[in-house]
């Protein structure tokens, strides 16, 4: 058997990513060696964007099943059942490398991917959320990015009218050469109609709907497989171009269709476009398909086989339709001025074959492609333990009401209106709550009812880099906390994984690491993982990224009227923390912002505890207890307390006592896990600390609602005003510097 | 009363207009599609919902001005009857002619979404009668070109007619006096960058668009 093709050199197989031991696997195969389009659909197919080859392995450790799920990984979206025969499709995934080559139409296509995941499910899309990671704030290129990346997120966002209704910012250095655009969708269907890739049988036509093909993005699952080095800026034609104006009509049409009956089985074109959808379905159904090149719309002249195979261009589906009822798709897609056109059928035959001119390109066994994808065992190595760090270790500030103002007009901590003002956050009329108002989640009223979906984002990188382990767990339980603080209950979550390059052993133990702890968390909490998306490669030069398990979760309201925010304390009302401080300042933001270090082990999390303190506080929501609940998380207690007083126009008086053991700056700052800081009138505090005692709750009151400043024992006094101008300032304060280098 | 709203392609606040009016009226809208030429027997009240209509191209609200429904929508305002236009329907408004002026893009250049305070400058239209006039209200806005602009005679004209009708309390766009909602000449036919149909609900937005349709089912 010759090595290569004709035109084929040891240097081009190279250059599609493929290593020797692939290219032998595909030999093997084959039985021959691929032509150029054979080994483009490999080079896509096993790519580390589509074929998890590092990541699989590990994967099977998250918890995936659960009374609410209806359909886990593995599927275009994760589905849970929401009650009253309605379900829940939602699904995160990276735009990472693209967002940081060419950073609007990187993030905006990221938006609309994932868009097209969940209304490929038949789910309507009613919510987007997004978790942003940029480089230093004066990092040369931040400003930039981060204007880039907001204007992507909202002129794709607003333009398909979908709500943006939440996410979270972060900067930090290492993000300086790979930022992190991580977008979330949120779909709802009726679980009687619900789609999947799987259902094709031999014999159906195979329907292309949506926009006409170019050569945008041709490779760029590729290049998302790869680091980044000085030149990377060179792959800016990789990079597709979005028209949210199309994915518009298109989910109106799929969902007209969807109505109709007349789908076997259907996939959005993502990565790797017609070819990984067409695999895809082909795999699943235990199918062949045949393909004719020619009849697929194009958007230029002379297009290859190959570059129509590898094109990413966007906003396109493929369809595979009951025989028969072509004339369905046919007539919708009409009415909404989309490309339509029948381009193959699906055969008994279990192998790919694509003709074009006359002539067959390529004809290769569908079942390889998928299922002998490489998958690595990578060897790795766990990182060196970090000691706990507590606040006794740490020398006592002055004065409190100063490091307080320091810390919430920090980068992580300041007000992101700057950029939640660019995205349309209530569209579609259903949303409850949104990045602007006080509430641990957006809440998303499922349209028509009186129940709302409860959504958020997490990750706290810092304490992932300290402890991938306890990251890992952290990343999960302050989900879950953030949805317990609204009233909610948790149900699963999606997660997108960013790391560095997994053939490097200490990368792969951060990941190994960081999916144990949430496997455990999730298994503890009982919050399966129902989808997920793994980015690897987020390096340059070397350098990678801070390990980053972005967590997606959704849980549900049953009764809107029963929710809580953190806006509503009121003059008089008592502040109780529940959970317990012992002051943990590792890899904390007051460390970083005050102390200027980084080190220390992250906060240790208590799954148990966890759970106990957030059934307790769920439970005294829904008794109408609280006027006001706010997860305590980065900053500790007294960040929370400030986000609380500022929403609530109120100021608190906070209370420590001075013999305790735990001091006064580790009480304020501290990040414990597992606690929350609520507030209630008094008699309903009283009945709160009750049921604590009865419950063996830790609930300690920590001062009172009142004023129009934040002290602590009367004293470290922090205006509110001064407090609203500094947190609001941050924000506009570093963006402006972008517009005056314009000008 | 009898309502329609139009769908164009692109159209995205079409749903949320739907349910405002059924919410008050009792009654559902027709939704009628832009290729159509005519609107339903007995349409009394026409709404053009916000959106991107055609993706925005060309100019926000050109192309849709151009389409299929247009003229009989001006063809039934010509008849008294009454039109809101809500932000890309205010926009296509504008383009076709229903009411002056232009909306350019914001003065800070970007999209803008936030709770917009606005007062009630005229409360004696058939949109607004159920207002105290100099009312303030809270109406969410989500728009990257609500800067309204007209030349100063026509802005001096509109003002003197009581065809402005809402201003903004804090101007997000660097519109011209303010501007937030205007009238035609006879009152018949408004556009509004603010969003009225997503404040018809405590759990969403707030109450304070629920007296425009209050106003407008009074008069029918």
């Amino acid at each position: 058997m010759t090595q290569y093709a004709e035109g084929i050199t040891a240097e081009i197989v190279k250059e599609h990513g493929i290593n020797d031991e692939e290219y032998a696997v595909i030999l093997d195969r084959l039985g021959r060696a691929p032509n150029m389009v054979e080994l483009g659909i490999f080079s896509v197919m096993w790519s580390e964007h589509c074929s998890y080859k590092s990541s699989r392995a590990h994967l099977g450790k998250f918890p995936t099943s659960g009374e609410k799920v209806i359909q886990g990984p593995g599927e275009n979206a994760g589905v849970i059942d929401i009650g009253d025969g309605q379900a829940c499709i939602f699904k995160m995934e990276s735009h990472n490398h693209p967002s940081y080559i060419e950073p609007y139409q990187g993030a905006a296509t990221g938006v609309g991917g994932i868009l097209r995941d969940v209304f490929t499910m038949g789910a309507r899309p009613v919510a987007l959320m997004n978790a942003l990671r940029f480089g230093a704030p004066d990092h040369a290129k931040t400003t930039h990015l981060v204007s880039g990346v907001v204007a992507g997120i909202g002129g794709y966002g607003n333009c398909v009218g979908v709500p943006t209704v939440g996410g979270e910012t972060n900067f930090h250095a290492g993000y300086n050469g790979n930022i992190l655009v991580n977008a979330m969708a949120v779909g709802l269907a009726d679980t009687d109609n619900i789609f999947y890739a799987r259902g094709a049988e031999p014999g159906q036509p195979i329907v292309y709907v949506g926009s006409k093909t170019g050569r945008d993005g041709i490779h760029g699952a590729t290049m998302a497989s790869a680091e980044f080095d000085d030149q990377s800026e060179e792959k800016r034609p990789t990079v597709q171009v979005g028209d949210p104006f199309v994915e518009k009509k298109l989910i109106e049409a799929c969902l007209e269709l969807m109505a109709t009956d007349a789908i076997a089985a259907i996939q959005d074109m993502g990565a790797a476009g017609l070819t990984s959808s067409s695999v895809e379905m082909a795999d699943k159904g235990g199918i062949g398909i045949h393909l004719d090149m020619d009849k697929v719309p194009q958007r230029e002249a002379n297009m290859s086989t190959y570059e129509m195979m590898l094109s990413e261009s966007q906003e396109r589906m493929l369809v595979i339709m009951k025989p028969g009822r072509e004339d369905v798709a046919y007539d919708i897609f009409k009415k909404w001025e989309l490309d339509v056109a029948v381009i193959g059928e699906t055969t008994d035959t279990g192998r790919m074959v694509l003709t074009h001119k006359g002539e067959t390109v390529c004809d290769i066994p569908v079942a390889p492609l998928a299922d002998d994808a490489p998958k690595y065992e990578r060897p790795y190595f766990p990182p060196e333990a970090r000691a706990q760090l507590n606040a006794k270790d740490i020398a006592k500030p002055d004065h409190m009401g100063d490091i307080l103002l320091k810390l919430m007009s920090s980068p992580d901590m300041a007000s992101k209106a700057w950029i939640w003002k660019q995205y349309d956050r209530h569209v579609m009329a259903d949303t409850a709550a949104s990045s602007e108002d006080p509430s641990d989640a957006a809440i998303v009223r499922v349209h028509g009812t009186k129940k709302a979906l409860a959504i958020t984002t997490d990750c706290t990188p810092r304490y992932c880099f300290a402890d991938p382990y306890e990251g890992g767990k952290q990343a999960v339980a302050e989900a879950w906390r953030n949805l317990t603080a609204t009233g909610a209950d948790p149900i699963a979550i999606t997660d997108c994984l960013n790391f560095g390059n997994p053939e490097r052993e200490e990368i792969m133990g951060q990941f190994v690491g960081c999916i144990e702890g949430m496997a455990e968390a999730c298994d503890v909490l009982s919050f399966p993982v129902v989808s997920g998306n793994v980015s690897l490669y987020n390096e340059t030069n070397g350098v990678a990224i801070p390990p980053t398990p972005a967590v997606g979760a959704v849980g549900l309201i049953p009764d809107m009227d029963q929710r809580a925010g953190f806006g509503g304390m009121a003059e008089g009302n008592i502040l109780l923390v529940v959970g317990e401080t012992e002051g943990a300042m590792g890899a904390s933001v007051y460390l970083k912002e005050i102390e200027g270090r980084e080190d220390g082990g992250a906060p240790l999390v208590d799954l148990k505890t966890e759970k106990a303190h957030g059934d307790f506080v769920r439970d005294q929501i829904r008794a109408g207890r609280l006027t006001a609940c706010h997860d305590i998380s980065d900053g500790g207690l007294a960040c929370a307390a400030a986000d609380m007083a500022l929403a609530s126009d109120c100021g608190i008086k906070l209370a420590h006592e001075p013999e305790a053991d735990v001091p006064m700056h580790g009480f304020l700052f501290g990040e414990d896990q597992a606690r929350y800081l609520i507030a209630a009138e008094k008699e309903n505090a009283i009945a709160i600390l009750q049921d604590a005692k009865a419950e063996e709750i830790p609930v300690q009151v920590v001062g009172l609602a009142g004023g129009a400043a934040i002290t602590v024992n009367g004293a470290h006094p922090l205006e509110l005003d001064r407090l609203r101008a500094a947190w609001e300032g941050w924000m506009p304060g570093l963006m402006d510097k972008l517009a005056e280098a314009a000008e | 009363m009898k309502s329609a709203v139009i769908v164009f392609p692109g159209s995205n606040c079409d749903r949320d207009a739907h349910d405002a009016i059924e919410k008050v009226t009792g009654h559902k809208p027709a939704m009628v599609w832009h290729q159509e030429s005519d609107l339903p027997e007995g349409t009394e009240f026409i709404m053009v919902p916000g959106g991107f209509s055609y993706g925005d191209y060309l100019r926000c609200g050109a192309m849709a001005s151009r389409s299929a429904i247009m003229p009989a929508i001006v063809a039934h305002a010509a008849t008294g009857a009454p039109v809101l236009g809500v932000c890309n329907g205010f926009q296509i408004l504008t383009e076709s002619g229903l009411l002056p002026g232009a909306l350019m893009r914001n003065a800070g250049l970007k999209f803008v979404c936030e709770k917009a305070k606005l007062t009630v400058e005229n409360a004696n239209t058939r949109f607004t009668s159920h207002y105290e006039g100099g009312a303030e209200l809270i109406v969410p806005i989500a728009h990257h070109d609500g800067n309204y602009f007209a030349d100063a005679d026509t802005l001096d004209r509109i003002e003197g007619e009581g065809q402005v009708v809402f201003r903004y309390g804090n101007n997000p766009n660097g519109s011209a006096r303010d501007i937030a909602g205007i009238t035609n000449e006879q009152g018949n036919v408004m556009g509004m960058m603010p969003h009225p149909e997503r404040a018809v609900d405590a759990n969403h937005g707030g109450t304070d668009g629920l007296k425009l349709f209050e106003s407008l089912l009074g008069s029918a």
